[in-house]
C-alpha cells in the first residue's frame, strides 16, 4: 500500500502534448479515470496507452506551460456526504461554496447501475399544483421527465415551483452553464420559501469553464443516491441544462479527435444520457430519485440529436407554450406526455381523472380545429362556438402555469368548464361519473 | 494452458493488451484488476496487439494488468431452467446478484445446477445420432424441454447408453455416445454455444407458409407476420413501440417468448418483471412469466453488452427451436445495439461509414436477421423463430443507416405514425405505410383462404384499397372544404374511417378486445365490408357522419363482447337494426 502511495505523489513535469482541453505525459502506474491536479487543476484520465497517459484538463489548459506540475490523486471522482450537505451549495469539484468541509463518507460518483430486478415499479403520485402537470401528465416517483423548453421560456421558474410543491424529503440541483442571475433566484426562491435544509446545489455557472460541467450531473446522482439508498428518502433532482452539458460532451469528444455523429455530438451521446436519466429509481426500501431536467431546444427543433436521445431515454416531456387568447405560459396539453401516468392516474387519484384528462383535452383539441376553421374563413358552428369559449378558460384555470390547486379542485374546475359549455353527452365521461361528479 | 497477456492501452471500454501467445476474434478475456475478474472480447488483433472491449467498466484499471485468454468465443449456457429467467446480455441470472447495484465483475451461473429434473429417454440404445437428435426430454414449467445431443458435435453417433427415467442434476451424465472411430463421449443435460455462431441443426430452412397469430388485427388481417418470418417497427420515441412490443410478447400464438431488452428504459423491464407474473396467457391459461424469458441490458448498463445481448438471446431461441418449438424473439431496440457497434468502431479509430456506423452495419444486421426462419428438423419435426426488431431513427427519419439496412432484410415493416399516436389511434401503426411481404408469397395465400376463409385476401386487399381511397378523399375533403365536393367522397371517407375504427383501432387495456383471434377478425372483416359493399344515397353530406358513427359504435361493441356471446349478438342485431332503417329510408326516399 505505502509504496503505491508514493507513486502517486510523485510529481511529474514533463507535458508532451497540449491542447484546449487536454494535456499528456509520460506516467507510470496510473488507473482509468483517476484524477489528476495539473498546476492546481482538477483533471482526469481519459486515455493511457503504454506510459503515454492523457488528461482532461476541467478548467481548460490556458496558461498551462510544458513544464507544469502534475500530480496524480490514486482515485476517480469523489464526493463527500454526510449530513451537513444538505442546505448548501457545491462546485463542480463537490466543493462547498461557502468554503468550509463536509465530514462524512466519500463516494465515488457515477457509480454502478441498479439491478433491474432489484427495482419496484414506480406507483407514488407526485402532486405538483400545477394542473397542466398534474391533471395531464402526472408525475411519479422514480420518472425521468425534461422540460423540451426553448432559451426564452420560464423553465427554470416552474421548475423551482414544481421542487417546492411537490412533496420531496430531498431536492437536489444540478445547475450546468447556469447564468449567475438563474442561480441567484434558484437560491432566493428555495430560501424564502425556508426550504433550504432541504435542498442541496451542485453549481456550475456560466462563468466557470464548460468542461466542469460534466462533473455536475454525478456529483447530484451521487449525492441522491446517497439519500435514497441510506436514508430512504425520496429525492427529487433538477438538471439543467442538459444541453449545456452535451455541448460539453461534444466538446471534449472533438479534443479527443473523435468522429462526430449527428449534430456534431458524439457517438455516446444516448449512453452518456442514459447513464444520468437511468439513475432514476424507486427502491424496494422506499427511497426514490425522481429527475426532472430541462433540454433547451434550438428553434423548437426536436429532431436535434440532443432532444431527439432524450426523448427514447425519459419517460415522457413536458412542452411549454405561450397561449395568446389567455395572455398566459401553460403546459401544453397535446405535445407534453408523462409515460408512467397511466401507474397513478385513477389509481392514486380519484376515479374518474383519467376520463376528465381526456375529454378535456378532446375539446380542447376540437377548440384548436374550430380555431384551423375561423382562420380559413370558414363558418364555426355553435359547438365549435363554444369549444373556443371552454378553450379560454382551459387555459387560464388548468392550464397555465401559474395556477396552484389540489387535485380534487382540478377535478371540479373541469367540471365546471364542462357544464359550464356542454351537454354531458358531448362531453362524452361514462354514464356512473357524469351521475356522480356532473355539476348541475 | 490459457495465454496471457498485459494491458498496455486504456481508452474508455477499449482496452490494448501485448500478449506472445495466440489471440483468436471474438475470444472471450478476463482482466485481472484487484479481485475482479473484467470479462472483454477481442475485437480486432494487431501484430501481437490485441484490441479488447470490456463488457464492465474500466475505471481504475492500470497498464500493465494480466490478461487471461480463455480460448473460446462468448457462450450461452443451454440447458432446463433458462425459461422464466431474467438475465443480463451476457447470461448471467441477475435473480442471483446480491445487492440492489450490480457489482462490477459478479458473474452468476445461468441455470440452476443443484436443481433436479425428472428426465424421460426418447433415444434408445443403439440409435444413430448426430447434432440435434432428441435423446430425452424434462419437463420444464409446461414445456417439453428436449436433451439433445450437444450441437458441438460432428459427424453421426451411436447412443451407447442412456439413463432411465428418474431424477437428474443438469451436470449428471445421462448419455453415452460412441462415434465413428469407436470413442466414446458422455452427454449432460447442458451444453455450451457460441453467440455469434448460428446453430444448424436442421434440415432444411423453407420459405415460411403459415401465420403467426398474434392477435393484433392491423397485423394479423392487414399485414400478416408469418411463423419464421421477420419484421420491424421503426418509430420515434411516443409512438408507442414498446407498447406493441410489450403487446405481441402478451398475445402472441407462440410456445415462448424471448425479449431482449437491449438498451432501453429500465423502468420497461420492471413493468415485464412486475406484470407478467401476474397476467394470464389468453390461449392456454398459464402465466405469462411461464413461457417468457427476459435479456435485460438496459441503457445504463455496460455499452459492450448490449452488443452481446441480442445475440444471446437469438441463441437462446435457436436452441428452443430445435426442441420444435414455435419461438417468437423480440428486440428493443436494434438501433441501440447499431449504437454500440459504432462507439466501438469509433474507439478503434476505423473509418466511419454512414452517420458514423461502421461499413459492415448492413451485413452484421442482415446476418442476424437471417438466424430466424420456419426449419425443419431431422426428425421431421419443426420449428420457428419469429423475429420482430423495433428501431429508433435518430430524429424520427427513416432515412438513417439502421432503418435503411433493416428494410433491406426485414420482411414485414410495421411503420408507427406519430399522427395516429397524437390522435390516439393505436396501436399506431400506419396500414398504409406498412407492409407485409408474406402477403405476397403464394404459399400464404393459399394458407391464408384455406385456414380462414376462401375469399380472405381478396377480403384483405379490398380493405386495404378502402383505406388507400379513404386517405386520398380525406386530402382532397381539407382542400376543397364539406361542401365543395360531392357526397360520394363523404361515403368513401367514412367508409375508410369504418375500417379504422373497427378493424385497426384496438384496445390494448380491454380485456377482451386486447386480442382477436383469427376466427373473430374474419368475421368482423366480412361484417365491416358488408357495410361498406351496400349502396348509399345520402340526402346531404351532413347525414354521412352521423350514420357511420352509429354504425362504428355498433361494430366496436361487439369488439369489446366475448365473441358469440348474447352480448356480442346483441350488438350484432343492434347493427342489422342500422343497416335495415338506412336501406328503408332510402327506398322510400327513392319512391318519393
Amino acid at each position: 500500500m505505502e509504496k503505491e502511495t508514493k507513486a502517486f505523489q510523485r510529481v511529474y513535469t514533463k507535458l508532451f502534448q497540449l491542447t484546449k482541453a487536454t494535456v499528456s505525459l509520460r506516467a507510470q502506474g496510473v488507473g482509468n479515470d483517476e484524477l489528476a491536479i495539473v498546476d492546481g487543476r482538477l483533471a482526469q484520465v481519459v486515455k493511457i496507452i503504454g506510459d503515454m497517459v492523457t488528461l482532461q484538463i476541467f478548467g481548460g489548459t490556458e496558461g498551462i506551460a510544458t513544464n507544469a506540475e502534475v500530480i496524480f490523486a490514486g482515485k476517480s471522482p469523489t464526493l463527500k456526504v454526510g449530513d451537513d450537505l444538505a442546505g448548501r451549495f457545491f462546485n463542480a469539484y463537490g466543493e462547498p461554496m461557502e468554503g468550509g468541509e463536509i465530514m462524512g463518507e466519500e463516494l465515488e460518483i457515477g457509480g454502478p447501475s441498479v439491478n433491474p430486478v432489484r427495482r419496484k415499479q414506480p406507483s407514488e403520485f407526485i402532486p405538483t399544483g400545477i394542473a397542466g402537470i398534474d391533471l395531464n401528465n402526472a408525475l411519479v416517483t422514480g420518472q425521468k421527465i425534461p422540460f423540451f423548453a426553448d432559451p426564452d421560456q420560464p423553465y427554470n421558474q416552474v421548475m423551482a415551483m414544481v421542487a417546492l410543491r411537490a412533496k420531496a424529503d430531498k431536492i437536489i440541483l444540478a445547475g450546468m452553464g447556469l447564468t449567475n442571475d438563474d442561480y441567484l433566484y434558484f437560491k432566493n426562491v428555495f430560501d424564502n420559501a425556508g426550504a433550504l435544509d432541504r435542498i442541496v446545489g451542485f453549481i456550475n455557472t456560466t462563468e466557470d469553464p464548460p468542461v466542469e460541467r460534466l462533473l455536475v450531473p454525478d456529483m447530484a446522482l451521487s449525492a441522491a443516491e446517497y439519500y435514497a439508498t441510506k436514508k430512504n428518502e425520496k429525492v427529487l433532482v433538477l438538471l439543467t441544462d442538459m444541453t449545456l452539458y452535451s455541448d460539453a460532451l461534444s466538446i471534449v469528444s472533438n479534443r479527443m479527435d473523435q468522429i462526430p455523429s449527428k449534430d456534431s455530438m458524439p457517438g455516446s451521446l444516448y449512453s452518456d444520457l442514459a447513464r444520468l436519466y437511468e439513475k432514476a429509481v424507486q427502491f424496494p426500501d422506499g427511497g426514490s430519485i425522481t429527475i426532472i431536467a430541462v433540454t433547451t431546444l434550438s428553434g423548437g427543433d426536436i429532431t436535434h440529436a440532443v432532444p431527439d436521445n432524450t426523448g427514447y431515454i425519459t419517460e415522457g416531456q413536458l412542452f411549454l407554450r405561450k397561449d395568446s387568447d389567455v395572455g398566459k405560459v401553460i403546459v401544453d396539453p397535446f405535445r407534453s406526455l408523462s409515460r408512467l401516468k397511466q401507474l397513478v392516474i385513477g389509481k392514486k387519484t380519484r376515479e374518474d381523472h383519467p376520463q376528465v384528462m381526456n375529454a378535456a383535452v378532446r375539446l380542447y383539441a376540437d377548440a384548436a380545429n374550430a380555431r384551423t376553421k375561423q382562420e380559413n374563413g370558414f363558418d364555426l358552428t355553435d359547438y365549435d362556438e363554444r369549444t373556443l369559449e371552454f378553450a379560454k378558460g382551459y387555459s387560464r384555470k388548468l392550464l397555465a402555469i401559474d395556477v396552484n390547486i389540489e387535485m380534487e379542485e382540478m377535478l371540479e374546475t373541469a367540471y365546471a368548464l364542462f357544464s359550464e359549455h356542454f351537454k354531458p353527452e358531448e362531453v362524452g365521461i361514462r354514464e356512473e361519473f357524469v351521475k356522480k361528479y356532473w355539476h348541475k | 494452458m490459457n495465454t496471457i497477456g498485459n494491458v498496455t492501452g486504456i481508452i474508455a471500454n477499449l482496452v490494448i493488451v501485448e500478449t506472445e501467445g495466440t489471440a483468436g476474434q471474438n475470444e472471450i478475456c478476463f482482466i485481472k484488476h484487484g479481485d475482479t475478474r473484467l470479462m472483454a472480447e477481442v475485437i480486432k488483433v494487431v501484430g501481437n496487439k490485441a484490441y479488447l472491449q470490456v463488457f464492465e467498466s474500466t475505471r481504475g484499471l492500470k497498464v500493465g494488468t494480466e490478461v487471461e485468454f480463455m480460448g473460446h468465443m462468448l457462450e450461452v449456457t443451454l440447458g432446463p431452467g433458462i425459461l422464466s429467467k431474467n438475465f443480463d446480455g451476457l447470461q448471467n441470472d441477475l435473480n442471483k446478484m446480491d445487492g440492489i447495484f450490480l457489482k462490477r465483475g459478479e458473474y452468476t451461473d445461468p441455470l440452476d445446477f443443484d436443481s433436479k429434473f425428472a428426465f424421460k429417454p426418447l433415444a434408445k440404445k443403439g440409435d444413430k445420432v448426430t447434432a440435434g437428435s432428441w435423446l430425452g426430454e424434462v419437463k420444464e414449467n409446461w414445456i417439453a424441454h428436449k436433451i439433445m445431443v450437444p450441437f458441438k458435435f460432428n459427424g453421426e453417433f451411436t447412443v451407447k447408453s442412456l439413463k432411465e427415467d428418474g431424477e437428474y442434476k443438469l451436470n449428471d451424465a445421462i448419455a453415452v455416445l460412441t462415434d465413428k472411430d469407436g470413442k466414446d463421449h458422455e452427454v449432460t443435460m447442458v451444453q455450451k454455444w457460441p453467440v455469434k455462431v448460428p446453430i444448424k441443426a436442421y434440415k432444411n430452412k423453407p420459405r415460411p407458409f403459415k401465420i403467426l397469430e398474434t392477435g393484433i388485427r392491423v397485423m394479423d388481417t392487414l399485414n400478416p407476420m408469418a411463423e419464421g418470418g421477420t419484421g420491424f417497427i421503426p418509430g420515434p420515441f411516443g409512438s408507442g413501440k414498446t407498447v406493441l412490443q410489450h403487446s405481441l410478447s402478451k398475445n402472441a400464438n407462440a410456445d415462448l417468448v424471448v425479449v431482449a431488452a437491449c438498451g432501453e428504459r429500465a423502468n420497461e423491464v420492471v413493468e415485464i418483471f412486475t406484470e407478467f407474473p401476474e397476467l394470464e396467457d389468453p390461449r392456454t391459461g398459464r402465466k405469462l412469466m411461464e413461457r417468457t424469458t427476459i435479456i435485460a441490458n438496459t441503457s445504463n448498463m455496460p455499452v459492450a453488452a448490449r452488443e452481446a445481448s441480442v445475440y444471446t438471446a437469438m441463441t437462446i431461441a435457436e436452441y428452443y427451436r430445435a426442441m420444435g418449438l414455435k419461438v417468437l424473439l423480440l428486440a428493443d431496440s436494434t438501433s441501440r445495439w447499431a449504437q454500440a457497434l459504432r462507439e466501438m468502431s469509433n474507439r478503434m479509430e476505423e473509418l466511419p461509414g454512414p452517420d458514423g456506423f461502421p461499413m459492415d452495419l448492413s451485413a452484421i444486421i442482415a446476418n442476424f436477421y437471417a438466424r430466424a426462419g420456419f426449419v425443419y428438423l431431422p426428425n421431421g419435426e419443426t420449428g420457428s423463430i419469429t423475429f420482430i426488431g423495433t428501431v429508433s431513427p435518430a430524429g424520427g427519419n427513416l432515412k438513417e443507416p439502421v432503418t435503411e439496412s433493416t428494410k433491406k432484410v426485414a420482411r414485414c415493416f410495421y411503420a408507427l405514425s406519430q399522427q395516429r399516436a397524437d390522435s390516439k389511434r393505436y396501436p399506431a401503426i400506419d396500414s398504409i405505410d406498412s407492409y407485409s411481404k408474406y402477403l405476397e408469397y403464394p404459399e400464404i395465400e393459399e394458407y391464408l383462404n384455406s385456414t380462414i376463409s376462401e375469399n380472405w385476401t381478396d377480403n384483405v386487399h379490398e380493405a386495404k384499397d378502402i383505406l388507400l381511397r379513404g386517405k386520398e378523399t380525406y386530402e382532397q375533403i381539407n382542400i376543397l372544404g364539406d361542401d365543395g365536393v360531392p357526397i360520394e367522397y363523404h361515403i368513401r371517407y367514412w367508409k375508410s374511417e369504418l375500417i379504422d375504427f373497427v378493424i385497426l383501432q384496438q384496445d390494448g387495456f380491454d380485456a377482451i378486445d386486447a386480442s382477436s383471434s383469427l376466427e373473430r377478425q374474419d368475421y368482423m372483416l366480412q361484417k365491416t365490408l358488408g357495410v361498406t359493399r351496400m349502396e348509399y344515397d345520402f340526402e346531404s353530406f351532413e347525414d354521412v357522419g352521423p350514420y357511420f358513427k352509429r354504425v362504428i359504435n355498433a361494430l366496436k361493441q361487439m369488439n369489446y363482447s366475448e365473441f358469440d356471446s348474447d352480448k356480442f349478438k346483441k350488438n350484432e342485431k343492434e347493427l342489422e337494426k342500422i343497416l335495415k332503417e338506412q336501406k328503408q329510408e332510402e327506398k322510400e326516399e327513392a319512391k318519393a
